[in-house]
């Protein structure tokens, strides 16, 4: 058994631009966080704010017109980082870090067996036969609630909550040191969202696997997150403990955020957060929500730091200026 | 709810698609809305609850006429919605507005934004421009757009989401309808953008006392925005009742599921695992025998609910629900 409170990965600085035709677009602009060993960490955001792009990062899946990449990111002991295309590839891409793609139950290849496909990145990358990874793959369905009767199916013949998990189980197969999920179960109904947050919280507690889980769904995020860190405009303005985040959130965003999730029992209508949010090629000079905010004061013209209020929590507003323990 | 006849009324509602093999071969139907009941009033919103499949969407398409009902009728103001021919038809769909659930695919791409929304003016004969040109200023003051001049002359990808979503509420206005019908309206907007939207189709359903029929996935924000609920499985309405009542007490063994699958925000919500009823919902080509939702029931009775329909039932005064749990032999 590995130490609960160890670091698994060590997120500094990461940027990630992209060259576009009204100039560069900083997707990600400056983003540091660590996830511990068996820890859900949710990147929370609405679209557009650099979350995709982040998990792209770190698994390193980069479009063509990738600008700038750059920063520090350590899995374990490596500084994965500083390994070229290559070694990344055949030693990290699904051997330690495995993506969940964003619609990725419906990129599944059409003509092909389900089981062949979830079995390929043991046949690729670590050069299993046949069927040692089929065996393999049978153990990772019954995980995920797939009947093992599937391996043979073609995805057509499976519904987008039996698919979901079938991509769910390709990522698990390696079994590696941090599954990314990128908006999982979004395009999924409520009761097989449910389900499918179900397995997620099985498969942490029994397998003991670190999640990135990427969302736009406070709701859905609540359903596994240790800890949150929500983005902006391609930085992470708050990262704190779920409990935290939830209950007594603290950058002006985060609190607008919270409110104006819909809450099944609550008698009060949501509130909503007026303007937009800024754009990536020309972010503004200061503050990045500045704009939106009701708590704007002249400080906020300039940049803000990222103040640590207590070691659980990182909240990027001058507000908390002072306040930095 | 306001007095008088309803403004829209569909009675033993079936919406099939056949299906056939080489382009002749009939081998059956999918029954997406298979007998459905229920009638709208004037100044009322509602909403049309239920996941993907349940046939919500084939229902609001044959609400607006897209799709022909398979059986039983649609009146709107009296009229049966399969008569109208001609004109009679073109001046139905000038009543009835529909908001689509992505409006970058509801807006064409090549027409800016006056363009787009001077179209409906010019088919239904609004001739003078300028007459036009001060109705459509109209209603994008009412979707609350700024810089008016500006959004005019874009199109549609220079806007963001919220803001085509907004277009296309106006255009749904421009023809003064008395009836609304959005159909996901929110689903493919930000979190921050969605509660404004459905405040200003509320607001806007209020102001002119406009019937609003949601079609929605989402039981967390309905409370906000419509009256009544009507919640489908499997192309049936399976409870309905007004929305405070039925999220309060909720009496259907599918409803209670749907709400127990959603919680409130909440740190804990990571800790347990949810009751999530077994199983998915249906095919329609082949719906089970006796009441649809039986095979994932955790309540359901053996021998009756596998064999025999559910009637409607009232266990609550003005709230239905389509279950044999309510029978009093049953002893509920």
């Amino acid at each position: 058994m590995t130490d609960a409170t160890e670091t698994l990965l060590r997120v500094e600085d990461l940027r990630l631009h992209y060259q576009t035709r009204r100039g560069v677009a900083r997707a990600v602009d400056g983003v540091s966080f660590d996830l511990r060993r068996n820890e859900a960490l949710v990147i929370l955001g609405e679209s557009g704010c650099g979350k995709s792009s982040l998990a792209k990062a770190l698994m390193r899946v980069l479009p063509r017109n990738v600008q700038h990449f750059g920063g520090h990111v350590m899995l374990g002991e490596t500084d994965i980082m500083a390994l070229n295309d290559e070694r990344f590839r055949r030693e990290i891409q699904w051997n330690r870090i495995a993506l969940v793609m964003q619609a990725a139950m419906n990129a599944l290849n059409p003509v092909v067996r389900v089981g062949e496909q979830v079995a390929e990145p043991l046949r690729v990358h670590r050069g299993w036969s046949k069927e040692r990874a089929l065996e393999r793959v049978a153990e990772t369905f019954r995980k995920v609630g797939v009947s093992t009767d599937f391996i043979q199916r073609y995805p057509f013949e499976l519904s987008g909550g039996m698919r979901q998990r079938v991509v769910l189980a390709m990522a698990l197969v390696t079994e590696p040191d941090l599954v990314i999920l990128d908006e999982p179960t979004s395009a999924l109904d409520v009761l097989t969202q449910a389900a499918i947050m179900n397995v997620l919280k099985r498969i942490k507690r029994d397998e003991g696997t670190s999640f990135i889980l990427i969302t736009h769904d406070v709701a859905t995020s609540s359903e596994l997150a240790d800890r949150v860190a929500l983005m902006y405009a391609g930085q992470i303005v708050e990262f704190s403990d779920a409990r935290q985040f939830f209950h007594d959130p603290a950058h002006p965003y985060s609190k607008m955020l919270m409110d104006s999730v819909p809450r099944l029992h609550q008698p009060e209508a949501p509130g909503h957060i007026p303007g937009e949010p800024p754009d990536l090629i020309n972010p503004p000079a200061g503050c990045r929500f500045a704009d939106r905010c009701p708590s704007r004061f002249e400080r906020c013209d300039r940049d803000p730091d990222a103040f640590s209020l207590d070691e659980r929590r990182r909240v990027r507003c001058w507000l908390h200026e002072g306040e930095d323990a | 709810m306001t007095a008088g006849s309803p403004l829209l009324q569909a009675s033993n509602l079936h919406t099939w698609f056949e299906l056939r093999q080489w382009g002749f071969l009939r081998v059956g139907s999918v029954r997406a809305v298979d007998g459905v009941n229920f009638a709208l009033a004037r100044g009322e919103s509602v909403a049309f609850v239920g996941e993907s499949g349940c046939g919500k969407s084939s229902l609001a398409r044959t609400l607006l006429g897209l799709h022909r009902p398979t059986r039983g009728e649609v009146t709107f103001d009296g009229e049966e919605l399969s008569t109208l021919k001609g004109k009679a038809r073109q001046r139905y769909l000038a009543r009835v507005g529909y908001v689509q659930q992505d409006p970058f695919g509801a807006l064409p791409p090549f027409m800016d934004v006056r363009r787009l929304l001077n179209e409906p003016l010019i088919i239904h004969g609004v001739r003078d421009p300028a007459a036009r040109e001060e109705r459509i200023r109209r209603v994008l003051e009412e979707v609350r757009l700024t810089r008016v001049d500006e959004i005019l002359s874009k199109f549609p990808h220079m806007l963001s989401g919220g803001q085509q979503q907004r277009i296309v509420i106006a255009r749904a206005l421009l023809l003064e309808p008395a009836m609304i019908i959005a159909d996901e309206p929110v689903s493919m907007l930000d979190a921050s953008v969605r509660v404004e939207i459905l405040n200003l189709l509320r607001n806007i359903q209020r102001e002119r006392e406009l019937t609003l029929a949601f079609i929605t996935h989402d039981l967390s924000t309905v409370r906000h925005f419509a009256d009544r609920i009507f919640v489908m499985y499997a192309g049936r309405i399976v409870e309905q009742a007004p929305v405070d009542e039925l999220l309060d007490h909720p009496q259907h063994p599918y409803t209670q599921s749907l709400l127990a699958a959603i919680a409130d925000v909440d740190a804990d919500n990571a800790l347990e695992e949810r009751d999530v009823p077994g199983g998915e919902p249906p095919s329609l080509l082949n719906p089970p025998p006796g009441c649809r939702f039986h095979p994932r029931c955790p309540k359901a009775i053996a021998g009756t609910c596998d064999v025999r329909e559910p009637p409607r039932f009232a266990p609550r005064e003005g709230h239905y629900s389509d279950c044999w749990l309510h029978d009093e032999r049953h002893g509920s």
